[in-house]
């Protein structure tokens, strides 16, 4: 056991949060407020190598392991968590899956663009298929040395901005979860619509789009795996997306709790800091609690990824615990804040807004509670 | 490439690790096979019974598993804090009465004589207790002493080459076997806290007399009692640590103590969650497998949370622990966390259960009361709370307003 983040991620996480709080943070309040997409910080985090954190050397990233990965998303989502979703979105489910399951070709040519500038998507939603992942309708036929993809996606982060969407669809309507393919989609191919960005209740610095594809061609080389592989890719993606999604549930909930511990302390009331009554200091108690809970679990899962052992219930776990420790923890600090945390000008209305929809994305907690008992049902205990 | 190729790594780079040594992992399985051998086919009956297991005790002592952390030298086994939260657990893991006699023992006895007891008094007193020839038992707790255990009002009084102790102990676990005993009195009731000294007293001692053993919820195998002092004259050289210094000897105690209660209750949520993935599994109804409902795999994804968080937090209190860092937060953490992890999943055991969970002859019946106790003894889920507080804002100074 060693709960110690070594002396390299010590230095990392330092670096990462110097930039955020020097450049981000006096941003984040205007982004959330005018729905505006922070595309500088997305290039100034690939300026500083961020956009490959996950990727090797080799292919140009920096080569992150999964422990210092998830350490940067929570670092950005105290700042801001839709930025970090951006990241973490770009880097989980878009580029690691080109480096897990591309080629050598589809590596050399889409990880350095991954790496150095473009955000990537992940697109697998559909308006009649959500937890049901299943059952999406999207297809794709092939035809000579193309696919032609048809159908509508939906809640695609990135989706707006991204250079490269990882698309799913059906490439065989008779063959359930197995006829489900993985396809690599460039930005302004023929056939791409992307549509309006979703006016969200929070993350509203992320840009969330629907997609349709009319007869969209997507060459036969850019189809990532084999064909009918895609679910099965989706499912690997989704596993390693949800350590960082929970990273970002962790960064949120810090943010939060660090807010109502100065608030607690310098709000007076009946002749003493709040932070001197028993219901506040418990509440504060709970909130660390939650906070340490979730680190755990979120490096258990990134430590077993990381060492080659299967970690599919684990980030199941992590996911599930800190989402619903961060709609709770930012619950609670608004309850600390009393009327001013219902208010824009304390940054706590902005995360609990922010916290709501992670334990809806990148599968909701029903779903993870169903993949974490389906894991103790057939794995045992 | 093939999406079910594993993804070849290289070993991590340091960082967090949740690996086991091999030392480790050497004590979970002994302390597995001994539970599972030896307490598990008297688990239902001392429940039944309310006898304290001297057998098996003597069994552990033979293991090493009563002078756990207590180095070679002076009769124990010499393993580190973690290895001796993993051993609570497994113990606990099949009879939570064995868990506590053993946590007590070695947390709240060998530990202090240990840390704070002189040569003499290591040799006397804790290489007996190490190789468990000797029970140990702790008083600190007084009817008017409980969560505020600072006020104490039990006295010793100097006179000649004793100090002479009365009072009224309570909740002394091990009291009726126990030989040793570490004993909480005021010596200058002005000083509050500050004048309070700890002593090892022999039970035997003329003027100390245990009461009969109470009837409680839970853990009926550990034997509980009142021990009452009137007039028992302690030798002088039998002051543990310095004069007045008695509740840092405490406080230091229970710091590694709420470690072993959060390994007890770990134990038991983890007895809890496998019986209910057994019986989720096995037990049928509306033609299907209950495992294959919502409702009870919600459950049981809820449980293995509790069991993995709880774990964690132990885990990480025991290894600041044996880093020799500082583990007052996260100890008391782990206490709270690991304590409700067990009510909560005995619980939820029973409802996966259905009325059968409610018969003794199914075992979350005795987990479910075993459980209890978790939340209240080596510091209630409020002081824990209250020491968690505290500490986080020592570490969050006050800002000056904005």
């Amino acid at each position: 056991m060693d709960f110690d983040l070594s002396e390299d991620q010590r230095l990392i996480r330092d670096a990462v949060r110097d930039l955020c709080t020097k450049e981000f943070a006096p941003h984040a309040e205007r982004w959330d407020r005018e729905a505006i997409v922070p595309r500088d910080a997305v290039t100034t985090l690939a300026e500083h190598g961020f956009l490959g954190m996950a990727i090797p050397e080799e292919w140009g990233g920096v080569g992150y392991d999964t422990r210092t990965v998830a350490m940067v998303i929570e670092e950005i989502a105290r700042v801001s968590a839709a930025l970090a979703i951006m990241i973490s979105v770009h880097n989980s489910v878009g580029a690691v899956p080109v480096l897990r399951f591309g080629n050598d070709e589809q590596k050399r040519r889409f990880l350095p663009r991954l790496v150095s500038r473009e955000l990537s998507a992940f697109s697998i939603s559909e308006p009649g298929a959500g937890s049901d992942a299943g059952q999406l309708q999207a297809t794709a036929v092939r035809r000579d040395g193309n696919y032609l993809l048809n159908g509508s996606k939906n809640w695609v982060t990135n989706g707006e901005q991204a250079g490269l969407y990882l698309v799913f669809a059906r490439t065989d309507k008779s063959a359930g979860n197995r006829g489900v393919s993985a396809f690599i989609v460039e930005r302004g191919a023929p056939g791409l619509i992307v549509g309006r960005a979703e006016d969200k209740m929070g993350l509203r610095g992320s840009d969330t789009v629907s997609l349709s594809f009319h007869d969209l061609q997507v060459p036969v080389e850019n189809r990532l795996g084999a064909e009918g592989d895609g679910f099965r890719i989706a499912l690997g993606a989704l596993d390693v997306g949800r350590i960082g999604v929970a990273a970002q549930s962790l960064g949120v909930m810090t943010a939060a709790f660090a807010e109502a511990v100065k608030y607690a302390q310098q709000r007076e009331a009946f002749g003493q800091p709040l932070a001197k009554i028993q219901a506040i200091q418990f509440k504060l108690a709970e909130m660390e609690r939650r906070i340490q809970c979730a680190r755990l679990l979120i490096q258990r899962a990134a430590w077993l990824k990381d060492s080659g052992q299967p970690f599919a219930r684990e980030a199941a776990m992590a996911k599930l615990y800190g989402s619903e420790a961060a709609t709770w923890v930012t619950h609670q600090a608004i309850q600390v804040h009393g009327g001013y945390g219902y208010v824009k000008e304390y940054a706590v209305e902005r995360y609990y807004r922010d916290a709501r929809v992670m334990e809806i994305y990148e599968g909701t907690s029903e779903i993870q509670r169903l993949v974490i008992a389906r894991s103790l049902l057939k794995d045992g205990v | 490439m093939n999406p079910t190729t594993p993804e070849i790594v290289s070993p991590p780079a340091p960082g967090m690790s949740f690996a086991l040594t091999e030392e480790q992992q050497a004590v979970r399985e002994m302390v597995r096979d001994f539970a599972e051998s030896e307490i598990r086919p008297i688990a239902a009956a001392i429940d039944e019974s309310h006898e304290f297991p001297t057998a098996t005790v003597k069994k552990m002592a033979e293991l090493g598993l009563m002078g756990m952390f207590v180095p070679d030298e002076h009769g124990g086994a010499g393993m580190d804090y973690l290895s001796y939260a993993i051993a609570i657990e497994e113990l606990s893991r099949v009879c939570a009465s064995h868990g506590v006699i053993a946590s007590a023992h070695n947390s709240l006895v060998c530990y202090p004589i240990l840390a704070y007891g002189n040569a003499a008094q290591q040799q006397k007193y804790l290489t007996p207790l190490a190789r468990g020839e000797h029970i140990g038992a702790y008083c600190l707790t007084e009817p008017n002493a409980g969560s505020n255990a600072a006020n104490q009002q039990t006295t010793a009084v100097a006179d000649g080459d004793a100090f002479v102790l009365n009072g009224t102990k309570l909740f002394v676990t091990n009291a009726g076997p126990a030989h040793t005993l570490v004993v909480y009195a005021a010596t200058d009731r002005a000083l509050g806290p500050r004048g309070i000294s700890a002593f090892i007293v022999e039970a035997d001692a003329p003027g100390i007399t245990k009461s009969k053993k109470e009837k409680k919820l839970g853990i009926h195998a550990s034997d509980t009692r009142e021990i009452v002092f009137s007039n028992a004259r302690v030798p002088k050289e039998n002051l543990l640590g310095e004069l007045n210094k008695g509740y840092t000897v405490a406080l230091a105690t229970l710091g590694g103590g709420r470690i072993g209660i959060a390994a007890q209750a770990l134990g038991i949520a983890q007895a809890s969650l496998e019986a209910a993935v057994k019986y989720a599994g096995e037990r049928k109804q509306f033609d299907r497998v209950i495992g294959e409902f919502d409702a009870i795999r919600h459950m049981l994804a809820d449980m293995v949370i509790e069991v993995d968080t709880a774990r964690l937090l132990v885990y990480q209190a025991s290894w600041l622990r044996d880093q020799g860092r500082a583990h007052i937060k996260e100890a008391s953490l782990a206490k709270w966390h690991a304590s409700e992890a067990a009510t909560r999943c005995a619980h939820l055991a029973i409802q996966v259960h259905g009325g059968y969970g409610y018969l003794s002859e199914f075992l979350v019946e005795r987990y479910w009361r075993d459980a209890r106790i978790t939340e209240l003894y080596e510091g209630t889920t409020e002081v824990q709370k209250m020491v968690v507080a505290a500490q986080l804002l020592k570490e969050h100074p006050v800002a000056s307003p904005a």
